[in-house]
């Protein structure tokens, strides 16, 4: 009986022996850390400088150890350096002793255990695989527990399984037969052995088995599902006590299994940075082979002349490479060291706004937003796809019975419900045995459980949200179901208590798509099978000559109107049938082997010769805002796609209502589906030829495609639907798999596309986990794709605030944070490389070592950070505009072209700075300590004018950063200043006290920026972007239209535009600064090139059309 | 691990004050809601300029009304300025340039005769300062050939490592060390009239009073120096302190261009214009073998310092480019005028007929 695999897939647990599987099995110490004391810093060290950036600051501070070539203090790296990497060290110990809290919380917890015969209290940690576990109520888990016991009479508990899964609702969780009505006293006696697998994470299935050792009934194998664990973690509720057998501890129960750390997203801005941070290494060492070169000429063709130089006839042999690393280290500080910190720090607190944001509170449920990812808040500001599921997302997911039609009746109209429904309150009291059977079966027909408050109130905890419609419509149609006593379920109907025993659970599984009970109704002694399920999965398994047009009819018109449907369905069986079935069923159950699919064969055999009793339609509501929400995002250049499991008609009439595609004759829908490959292909390219052609038109076009379609398109057709995905703005897939809708995001990803998955439930885990950016609803289905998701919202309206207020924002922001600390490097950096041709090309460095670990930790990233405040512009225009939206997809403010500007300016003011610096202070004045400060004094005053001109809002923050800095900058000198030791000693009072030191500086300003104002004035009133338009019409007061206004005379606009036409900036020559111009998404869209012409009327089929209005 | 809502804190008492954010006042339900704060909801009251014309050309007019008269200030402070600029390292030598090496580390006598003509009266205090070019004091190897400590501080005499490769000679260490004592300048000047009276150099106080007193100490004493087998420049006075010491207080400061000037000294008499000055020098320091030149520097000074006119240029180059640009932009304003910020710009039909 017992199926024996390979012994080492399995785990055998001797339950209640004291001594056997201590060696085996790992204790119940969970441990979540990362480190431990003596491993920290290595194992920390390690994973730092797994990363290019630190490897490159790691080799450049060993290189400054060397004095020969240090052109400053080593510890003007190595300072900044151990700072970062303390910072980062200081994170992970801190997170990992929280870790460790929890832990040793979690293990010192004390629980109940049978030890030799008795009960003990010991710490969680102890548990050992074997031992008798007992539980109070709402006592946590601490380890997987088989169920042995429980203080119900029927051997059952109910447990909440928040932490495992987010699910919120109770689940019952059974005793395995073989231990009914053990005494509870004999049960610390009990002996066995559980043959399981070994640990794994799945927390669906469990399929093992029990067998108990004499004296407890027979050698009988006993089969074991997840239906009779107790999980870690898990709360036991609504149950005095409870008992179980640990098989899993410690990290190897299916809790400890499941934990691992996802994979770090990237952002697109990034992986930019990465690109860009590559081009200046390559620039650098451009630069240092240059140098290095010209050093060693001018050393062997000057130097030697130059006879109080003193240079050495003879070098070592590694002379020729001095120069070339001494250039190599003043050059160094050209990839900034401060970003990575300046970057962590702004991100973390752009997930802060994200969180603090009392805009995106959930008022009903008081769930804020929250972003667990914190460092991927710039891609939401570049989002190009969104895909989303419809269930729970788009809707409320919370079902209300609408609709009923009882063996061809219809019930429930516009003007009211089917549960107000006259003739159907007529119906049930006249007794209609159509009627109360519908009833019975949706009453029944579930696996809700009623709770019953002491004021006598029933409340239900359901774990679908159809069932608990289902059973409240039930109730408020008199058949209210009242209790549930382990199989027995009693119905109150009209007063009178009917009951009935639960034979079988026929579980829903999303292969058979219904779910059926076989009960035994307690007065007759008849066996029913009662059966609720999608049609296509209950309509085919009527009795034979069965009518079920009406039924089918019956679910199009509900699928119509955007109502979920669920055929309802029973059979009488007889008893012999019933007990030949049990048999299999049982013998199904035990197996360990394909459990599910045997089950589900068995199932089968039963559930058929059906009478179809009726259609019950259900709304979910379609939540607050989504069309509007929809619709801006849809402006602002978004592509929708919709990934849902339910059926084609109702996501159709959910796309229509909620903004997704257009009605006809501004919308089109194309289907491609099929159930052959020849079918899918012919589909496939009649919807690409059509696809192409509209292309050009102001058409909204949408394809429709369901999973059978897909999956074969996926197969065997990728390449044209990979086409038709580029092309079409809109799709809808319907009938997918979770891997499908993974599947998809994957396929966009390919494409280069920013994709954000949004999504609610668990089977949206894995889309959410396989976009660049995860949102999660923390909805009624749990908070599996919440606690998954980068972001959690409460509700998908807030998508639109969480995109173009906070993603746009942060886009921004670290566009402009990460150029400018690189200008401000390359700033420093090019007028050490031109004293470098006034010294000799000898690597001399013109500052010294404090100035320039002051200048980048202090002086320059100081009045960046506050840019993390700046808004260009106000988040009501956002809003109106979304459109604006589209800078940040296309990347317009941080690419190459915006570098180069960023790139110029650097050496433009490294340039103003230095030949200033040597002319004003030439001669007499020309001293190394005091023209070192006059120059970085310049490039500090540059710096703050270069800040105030690229922000764009000034909060008291932003001046107090900025003006602040600056007299920082002075005090901190002045302080450096009075040390009699330090080499800057007294100069800066000097410089204070000159006329010239301060004409110098204004000079500089002046001269540094004026250019860079005048070029930036032009470009914003005469070649100005979007966003300075709208910044012009907000801050002037002037009245900002709506788009609606401007959409409808595009030809004329083109004229007036001819100025600022997108083909002229787009090849303009100053590229400088701001993003190009460009206002046609194709030229970032990729795009297979236009289709050839074709008479697409002739070759696009009419039926292929799909119309809102065509049915109605 | 975020919980949902616990309807324990339904009426929980908000702190907020009054949610600017939220258009109601519906009862918090969480105490998880984030408390109302003007930074937490990014709305600190900010000022938003945006760059009009108007603005655009008041500033840069503003620039240029700024720029010109101090430009035109610091030219005629500049121009008030004498300086007597004497180039003397070719007059005072002639020959190839092997000859001239071979004699300037020579023992012969290199005493040479200068006579200056003033053109313009000069006032005292009258600045004497020797110029050097292409001498590169601020060369690597150079310009890190000293010790701090060792000059402040006697006990720190032998603290010479940094000092290499002049950092010690006879096994000794050498005070002061590093290449740049070692290469002390050593030209000396005198002047007198045309009537062939003396005019006194004070050299006192020409290097800084910080490094006088702080820097240079007064309990240290050269020693061992130029006593390698290289002889540099210029010796010193071995009972003197380094704190006396101040031509080589004033050289040990090292320049940041190889173009500089150093103070000599100062003559503190008024010379008038026309008058003859008779400069007798000893011509000893080597800028021959890299073809440095060797000036000898007579100025006045003015509240801008020596003479220089650049700052006086530059400021009414840039008051001028501010004053073109201003009128650029106000012309293209009044010729084509632009409505700032006028929403009929904004495009955004992303596919009217398919761009």
């Amino acid at each position: 009986m017992i199926a024996c695999t390979k012994s080492t897939m399995k785990r055998f647990v001797y339950i209640n022996d004291d001594d056997l599987s201590h060696e085996l099995y790992c204790d119940n110490r969970i441990s979540n850390r990362k480190y431990t004391l003596l491993n920290f810093l290595p194992k920390n060290l390690w994973e730092q400088f797994s990363r290019f950036m630190n490897q490159y600051f790691l080799l450049i501070a060993c290189l400054q150890l060397w004095p020969l070539i240090t052109p400053v203090n080593p510890a003007s790296t190595w300072g900044p350096l151990i700072f970062i990497f303390a910072v980062s060290a200081t994170k992970e110990a801190w997170d990992d002793y929280n870790r460790y809290l929890s832990d040793k919380k979690a293990n010192e917890k004390e629980v109940w255990v049978v030890r030799q015969g008795s009960k003990k209290l010991i710490q969680a940690q102890e548990i050992h695989v074997g031992n008798l576990v007992w539980l109070r109520e709402n006592d946590e888990v601490p380890c997987d527990l088989i169920l042995l016991g429980t203080s119900e009479p029927q051997g059952v508990c109910y447990v909440e399984t928040a932490a495992l899964d987010g699910e919120t609702d109770l689940k019952t969780r059974s005793i395995p037969p073989a231990c009914m009505g053990i005494d509870s006293d004999l049960l610390h006696k009990i002996k066995g052995v559980i043959e399981c697998p070994n640990p794994d994470k799945d927390i669906r299935r469990f399929d093992a088995n029990v067998r108990l050792f004499p004296p407890f009934i027979d050698n009988d194998v006993c089969p074991l599902t997840i239906k009779n664990t107790i999980l870690q973690s898990c709360y036991l509720r609504n149950t005095d006590w409870a008992c179980g057998v640990a098989v899993y501890t410690g990290n190897e129960t299916k809790l400890g299994m499941s934990r691992g750390v996802p994979e770090p997203k990237l952002t697109a801005m990034d992986a930019m940075i990465d690109k860009l941070t590559g081009a200046i290494f390559i620039f650098q060492i451009v630069v240092v082979i240059v140098l290095g070169i010209a050093g060693n000429i001018w050393k062997d063709t000057e130097a030697r002349k130059h006879w109080y130089v003193l240079y050495p006839d003879e070098g070592p042999w590694y002379e020729l490479l001095i120069i070339p690393l001494r250039f190599e280290l003043l050059c160094s500080i050209m990839i900034p060291i401060s970003i990575k910190v300046s970057l962590d720090l702004v991100k973390s607190l752009y997930a802060k706004f994200i969180d603090w944001d009392n805009q995106m509170v959930d008022l009903e449920t008081g769930t804020s937003a929250n972003a667990t990812n914190t460092a991927i808040s710039e891609d939401l500001g570049q989002v190009e796809y969104i895909l989303t599921d419809k269930t729970g997302t788009l809707t409320e997911n919370k079902m209300i019975f609408k609709r009923c039609c009882i063996s061809g009746t219809f019930f429930g109209n516009e003007n009211g419900d089917a549960v107000k429904d006259v003739e159907l309150l007529n119906a049930i009291t006249t007794g209609s045995p159509d009627a109360i059977r519908f009833l019975t079966v949706m009453a029944i027909c579930n696996t809700v459980i009623p709770i019953k408050s002491p004021s006598g109130i029933v409340s239900y905890k359901a774990q679908s949200q159809d069932e608990e419609a289902l059973v409240r419509a039930a109730a408020s149609l008199h058949m209210i179901f009242v209790n549930k006593n382990s199989n027995i379920l009693e119905i109150n109907f009209n007063g009178s208590l009917i009951q009935y025993e639960v034979l079988d659970y026929l579980e829903f599984t999303s292969d058979r798509k219904r779910m059926s009970v076989v009960v035994r109704d307690c007065n007759s002694g008849k066996i029913i099978l009662l059966c609720k399920g999608a049609d296509e999965a209950i309509l085919p398994c009527a009795y034979a000559g069965h009518q079920t047009k009406t039924f089918s009819e019956a679910v199009d018109q509900y699928a119509q109107m955007g109502l979920r449907t669920l055929c309802l369905a029973w059979r009488e069986l007889n008893e012999i049938e019933y007990q030949d079935w049990s048999l299999m069923f049982k013998e199904a159950n035990s197996t360990l082997v394909d459990r599910e699919w045997r089950v589900a064969e068995v199932c089968q055999r039963l559930e058929h010769d059906l009478e179809i009793l009726g259609v019950a339609a259900i709304e979910d509501r379609l939540q607050d805002g989504v069309p509007e929400t929809i619709e801006t995002l849809r402006k602002a250049g978004i592509n929708f796609w919709m990934l849902t499991g339910d059926k084609q008609n109702t996501a159709i009439q959910i796309a229509l209502s909620c903004n997704f595609v257009s009605p006809e004759p501004k919308g089109q829908l194309l289907l491609v589906n099929g159930k052959t490959e020849d079918d899918v292909c012919r589909n496939l390219e009649r919807v690409l030829l059509t696809m192409r052609i509209t292309k050009s038109e102001p058409k909204d076009v949408a394809f429709v495609i369901d999973g059978w379609a897909l999956e074969i398109a996926l197969k065997y057709y990728r390449k044209a639907f990979t086409e038709l995905a580029i092309l079409s703005r809109t799709a809808i897939c319907c009938r997918v798999t979770p891997s499908q809708k993974a599947q998809l995001v994957e396929l966009l990803k390919s494409c280069d596309y920013r994709t954000l998955a949004i999504g609610d439930g668990g089977n949206d885990v894995r889309m959410i986990q396989q976009a660049d950016i995860g949102v999660g609803i923390s909805g009624r289905e749990g908070l599996q794709a919440a606690r998954a998701a980068d972001y959690s919202i409460g509700k998908f309206r807030f998508l639109k605030r969480l995109i173009l207020v906070h993603g746009r924002y942060s886009y921004n922001r670290t566009a402009f944070l990460s150029q400018y600390s690189f200008y401000k490097s390359l700033l420093i950096c090019f007028i050490q490389i031109f004293f470098s041709f006034v010294s000799g090309v000898s690597g001399t460095s013109l500052f010294n070592s404090v100035s320039l670990m002051a200048y980048n930790v202090f002086y320059t990233s100081i009045p960046v950070l506050v840019s993390v405040l700046d808004k260009d512009l106000s988040e009501k225009t956002v809003m109106q505009h979304p459109q604006i939206l589209y800078y940040g997809q296309a990347g317009r403010l941080l690419n190459p072209t915006t570098f180069a500007g960023w790139f110029g300016r650097a050496l433009f003011h490294a340039i103003v700075v230095f030949v200033i610096t040597i002319h004003s202070y030439a001669f007499e004045k020309s001293e190394l300590e005091e023209v070192s400060m006059v120059a970085l004094s310049g490039c500090v005053w540059l710096q703050a004018f270069v800040v105030t001109l690229e922000t764009n809002s000034f909060t008291i923050l932003q001046h107090l950063a900025i003006w602040g800095n600056l007299v920082v900058f002075y005090m901190i000198n002045w302080i450096v200043s009075a040390l009699p030791r330090s080499g800057m000693y007294t100069i800066m009072y000097r410089l204070c006290r000159e006329p010239s030191y301060w004409n110098t500086m204004f000079l500089i300003v002046a001269a540094g920026m004026g250019p860079v104002l005048a070029l930036k004035y032009f470009r914003y009133t005469y070649r100005s972007s979007k966003i300075n338009i709208l910044q012009q019409a907000e801050r002037l007061g002037g009245p900002i239209l709506s788009l609606g206004n401007i959409e409808p005379q595009p030809r004329s606009l083109d004229n007036d535009l001819a100025p600022l036409s997108i083909s002229q900036s787009k090849n303009g020559r100053n590229s400088v600064f701001e993003p190009l111009l460009s206002d046609s998404p194709n030229a970032v869209r990729r795009s297979f090139g236009p289709g050839a012409t074709f008479d697409f009327f002739q070759s696009q089929p009419k039926s292929s059309t799909y119309s809102r209005n065509k049915d109605n | 691990m975020s919980n949902p809502a616990t309807p324990m804190n339904a009426n929980a008492p908000s702190s907020s004050s009054g949610g600017a954010g939220s258009p109601d006042s519906a009862p918090r339900r969480n105490s998880k809601r984030p408390k109302y704060s003007r930074f937490t909801q990014q709305e600190l009251p900010a000022c938003k300029p945006i760059l009009t014309p108007k603005w655009v050309i008041s500033a840069f007019m503003l620039v240029t009304i700024v720029f010109i008269p101090i430009g035109l200030a610091s030219l005629f402070a500049s121009r008030d300025v004498v300086e007597i600029i004497d180039r003397y390292d070719n007059a005072c030598l002639q020959g190839s340039k092997s000859e001239k090496v071979q004699f300037i580390q020579s023992n012969a006598n290199k005493t040479c005769v200068r006579s200056l003509t003033v053109r313009k009266r000069m006032k005292q205090p009258i600045y004497v300062y020797y110029q050097l070019d292409s001498f590169y004091q601020n060369h690597r190897r150079y310009v890190k050939s000293r010790s701090d400590s060792q000059l402040r501080n006697r006990g720190d005499e032998n603290q010479t490592s940094d000092c290499k490769p002049e950092n010690d000679a006879n096994g000794m260490a050498i005070v002061p060390c590093g290449l740049v004592a070692w290469s002390l300048f050593n030209d000396t000047y005198s002047f007198s009239t045309g009537s062939n009276q003396q005019l006194p150099v004070n050299k006192r106080h020409i290097s800084w009073k910080s490094d006088r007193e702080d820097k240079f100490g007064s309990d240290v004493f050269p020693k061992n120096f130029q006593n390698g087998s290289l002889i540099g420049g210029g010796r010193l006075n071995e009972s003197l302190p380094l704190s006396e010491q101040e031509d080589l207080i004033v050289w040990m400061r090292t320049a940041a261009l190889p173009t500089f000037r150093k103070l000599y000294g100062k003559i503190e008499v008024d010379i008038e214009a026309g008058e003859t000055i008779n400069v007798r020098l000893e011509n000893n320091y080597n800028t021959y073998s890299f073809s440095g030149k060797k000036k000898l520097v007579l100025s006045t000074t003015s509240w801008l310092g020596g003479k220089n006119n650049f700052i006086g240029i530059a400021y009414l180059a840039v008051g001028g480019l501010c004053l073109l640009l201003a009128t650029t932009f106000t012309l293209i304003y009044l010729v084509k005028p632009r409505h700032l910020g006028d929403p009929t710009y904004l495009s955004w039909n992303r596919n009217p007929g398919g761009h």
